[in-house]
């Protein structure tokens, strides 16, 4: 699970028919400092995070099941947004 | 597993299905002599972990159904299994 950016959006009209009403976000993963890290990803978003918003997301299956549907072909979704992060100042 | 030292929290209120009343701690993977290396990630605390602590995370769905006895968490992966008090 890993802290991320909402940097954008992702408008699809031919896709695999599973994907219809979902909503793609661009994540661009960042770490603690919010320092972008590594390449930004397309995640499910069913939180209607904003652009800009820090959030939180998980890949794999358990991504998948943020989609309560029967079809929900999906490897990265938002779990959560983020309020407040408190990180020690020991780096 | 993976060794991590916790350096944070974070608070969130809008959150997915499975995902409430939990602590969510900021890890960052440490090697066995506590240098600092790679990425930080988020976990769920299952342990009463702390800021400071050094930890155990695991990062697979279903071991993350059993640390947190529940069922319907099928969203979560990774999870805090242990606090390390030593490595000799």
């Amino acid at each position: 699970m890993k802290l991320g950016k909402i940097i954008g959006r992702v408008v699809s009209t031919q896709k695999v028919e599973s994907f219809e009403g979902l909503k793609l976000v661009l994540v661009q993963p960042v770490n603690e400092r919010m320092e972008s890290v590594g390449d930004a990803i397309v995640a499910v978003d069913t939180l209607q995070a904003d652009i800009g918003q820090a959030i939180y997301f998980e890949v794999s299956k358990e991504a998948s099941r943020v989609i309560e549907r029967e079809m929900n072909p999906c490897d990265a979704a938002i779990v959560g947004i983020v309020d407040d992060m408190n990180i020690l100042k020991i780096k | 597993m993976r060794l991590g030292k916790v350096i944070g929290t974070v608070v969130s209120t809008v959150k997915a299905k499975g995902y409430e009343a939990r602590k969510i701690l900021v890890i960052q993977p440490v090697d066995p002599v506590g240098i600092f290396t790679g990425t930080s990630f988020l976990a769920f605390d299952a342990v009463q972990a702390g800021v400071g602590d050094v930890v155990l995370t695991i990062e697979e769905g279903n071991s993350a159904r059993q640390v947190l006895q529940n069922d319907d968490v099928v969203t979560v992966k990774t999870v805090i299994a242990a606090i390390v008090d030593e490595i000799a």
